[in-house]
């Protein structure tokens, strides 16, 4: 019997949603990215030009802050991951220099590209690099969030070093390796909606000249260096429609599916995304502390008040996050091992359960971003009309006073979300305990202390929010 | 062995049950007071951090700034002051609507200004406790649903 998500949606259930008239069509035409990567560089290029002439001024009335961190985030995990998956990857302006330079060309397809297009280093070929640049990135947050230059050197670094990059490795290997967001796209795509996957497998099993994977001259060999007629999960995708480009049998598709199935994809699970669930849960928890909680501490702390606080704060942020988190999973997850089965390798149960940690993850950031969203979204309407703060007016709207709104009922759509996110967590939950555990009673045994897990966490996040 | 296992499925319900009680014993109705309370804001957190009063208190805010101007917006309440080194700003209020409030600055005050909030918790949070009952009450059905036996 084939399982349901949530008793409701059959796994395999897939609505092909490239079936629709001129679809395809678009899709497999070399202006698409293009035309989507070019106008968000425009936006972009404003972002970096607002965030530069912004200086070190507040950042509450900066373009390039309220655009990247009010608009971009918030879109990102409310709409673009739960929804696209990695649909934003498909559109990033910042490595397109990088590309177009190894391409040499915009559109073209072209068989060599340029520069040295050296392998990616086998022990790198994973989530860890990320997982390390990500918590690195979070040690600034208080400068990124709030000082318009930190977010201009953060984009530049961004930018240069995928050029850099893509002048040494060969195609996207920054954005698959190397690229700070890169990895929690990745990993909470696996709960996405949409899937680019090939159509029939059949058809791809009977065409032994994979053009997907080697290219052709209507595209580029797949550039985030997957095997796109043998994809089974979203994580490292990036959307990038080259595939529907080189197949020549129009075998690929964009697919409408139940939430979370990739969670369930038993194979290639591993320590490096586990930590990222713990990183990602673990950072949503601090920069509640920080950004929206009410301890004055803290936020001198990770504002950089004094040199010994900012260390202090490196320090309990990382302990927190790369020992405690997971610390704490380890000792749930050998109870799970000792109530099932002691047959199983502790390492299986515990890399296995992580990946529960992603719909309440994702959720838990769905709930932080209600509190940056619903508080201070009317900063946009003034940075729309007055950009470089140079006193345009472009929209009549650069005085609109900053005007929260629903901040109200806004912690109904926290616990909302917290809730979804356990509920979808617990699904998944009992669905790898059954991959996990040889028999039902051992699954049904070592479910019980992840669901505890998972719900203790919960309640901790709903009072932590809103209580 | 089938004993066993409906014994300590029950052992679990019983904890689950007593555990999920306890709230109830932190929401009693407490004594209505009227309560001045004075918060005073420097760059960029507010002290006290959190205020507590009980539904039906009769509050007054006195809302001081050490250092430059300061606001203060109550979430939920949609009520605001502001004030300047050496004046002083007020709000008064009856805390009829319970749960936690965020109180945000809304003057500009620097950098981390979209980042200065204390919180009003309003006593008792029916919300909070809603909310956490509706956890475990998912957790339980959780446990229930895949503890039941399958047809062979």
């Amino acid at each position: 019997m084939t399982e349901k998500i949530l008793g409701i949606f059959p796994v395999d259930w897939r609505y092909d949603l490239t079936s629709l008239p001129h679809v395809r069509k678009i899709l497999k035409s070399r202006w698409v990215p293009f035309l989507f990567i070019v106008l968000n560089l425009s936006v972009f290029t404003v972002i970096l030009m607002a965030a530069f002439v912004g200086g070190i001024s507040a950042g509450n009335y900066n373009f390039g802050i309220m655009f990247v961190w009010i608009v971009w985030w918030v879109l990102l995990m409310l709409v673009l991951v739960p929804i696209f998956s990695r649909a934003w990857c498909m559109t990033c302006p910042l490595p397109a220099f990088g590309e177009w330079l190894q391409r040499l060309h915009f559109l073209g397809v072209r068989k060599k590209l340029f520069g040295l297009n050296k392998k990616w280093p086998k022990p790198l070929r994973n989530m860890w690099l990320m997982n390390f640049l990500f918590l690195g990135t979070t040690y600034t947050s208080g400068f990124l969030t709030t000082r318009p230059l930190a977010t201009f050197i953060l984009l530049m670094t961004i930018i240069v070093g995928s050029i850099v990059l893509c002048m040494v490795y060969e195609r996207r290997n920054f954005c698959v390796y190397g690229c700070p967001v890169s990895g929690f796209q990745g990993l909470y795509s696996n709960l996405a909606v949409t899937e680019i996957r090939a159509k029939n497998p059949e058809i791809c099993k009977n065409h032994k000249i994979r053009e997907c994977v080697i290219g052709n001259e209507r595209g580029y060999a797949c550039p985030w260096m997957q095997q796109p007629f043998n994809m089974k999960r979203n994580t490292y995708c990036g959307m990038c429609l080259e595939c529907f480009k080189t197949c020549e049998h129009d075998n690929m598709v964009i697919n409408l599916r139940p939430p979370a199935v990739d969670l369930l994809v038993d194979e290639k699970r591993g320590l490096d995304e586990a930590w990222k669930a713990f990183i990602m849960l673990g950072i949503a928890i601090f920069f509640f502390l920080i950004m929206q909680g009410p301890f004055g501490t803290l936020k001198d702390w990770a504002n950089a008040k004094t040199l010994e606080g900012y260390l202090t704060f490196i320090g309990l942020h990382s302990t927190f996050n790369l020992l405690i988190l997971p610390g704490i999973f380890l000792a749930f997850a050998f109870g799970s091992q000792r109530l099932a089965s002691r047959e199983v390798a502790l390492k299986k149960v515990f890399t296995n359960f992580s990946y529960t940690l992603v719909p309440l993850g994702l959720m838990a950031w769905v709930a932080f971003s209600f509190g940056i969203l619903f508080p201070n979204s009317s900063y946009v309407l003034h940075v729309i009309s007055d950009p470089f703060a140079w006193g345009w007016d472009l929209l009549g709207t650069s005085h609109f006073p900053w005007t929260p709104f629903m901040t109200g009922i806004m912690p109904l759509f926290q616990v909302g979300s917290l809730l979804l996110g356990l509920v979808l967590s617990l699904d998944i939950g009992f669905k790898i305990s059954k991959q996990t555990f040889q028999t039902r009673d051992e699954a049904v045994a070592g479910f019980y202390p992840i669901a505890a897990f998972l719900t203790l966490a919960t309640m901790f996040l709903i009072w932590l929010f809103t209580g | 062995m089938k004993n066993d296992r409906v014994k300590n499925e029950t052992i679990l319900v019983l904890i689950i049950i007593l555990f999920a009680s306890s709230p109830l014993a932190l929401a009693q109705q407490e004594e209505t007071k009227e309560r001045v309370i004075t918060i005073e804001a420097s760059r960029f957190s507010y002290k006290p951090e959190i205020i507590e009063v009980n539904e039906g208190d009769k509050v007054t805010i006195r809302f001081i700034s050490t250092d430059v101007h300061h606001g203060l917006f109550i979430d939920g309440y949609e009520l605001s002051t502001d004030t300047k080194p050496g004046e002083e700003g007020n709000i008064t209020f009856v805390a009829d609507r319970t749960g936690k409030f965020a109180m945000r600055c809304s003057v500009t005050c620097g950098p981390f200004h979209p980042y200065m909030i204390s919180y009003l918790k309003v006593k008792p949070d029916y919300r909070l406790f809603t909310s956490i009952y509706l956890a475990l009450i998912v957790f339980i059905v959780s446990i229930l649903f895949v503890s039941r036996r399958q047809k062979p």
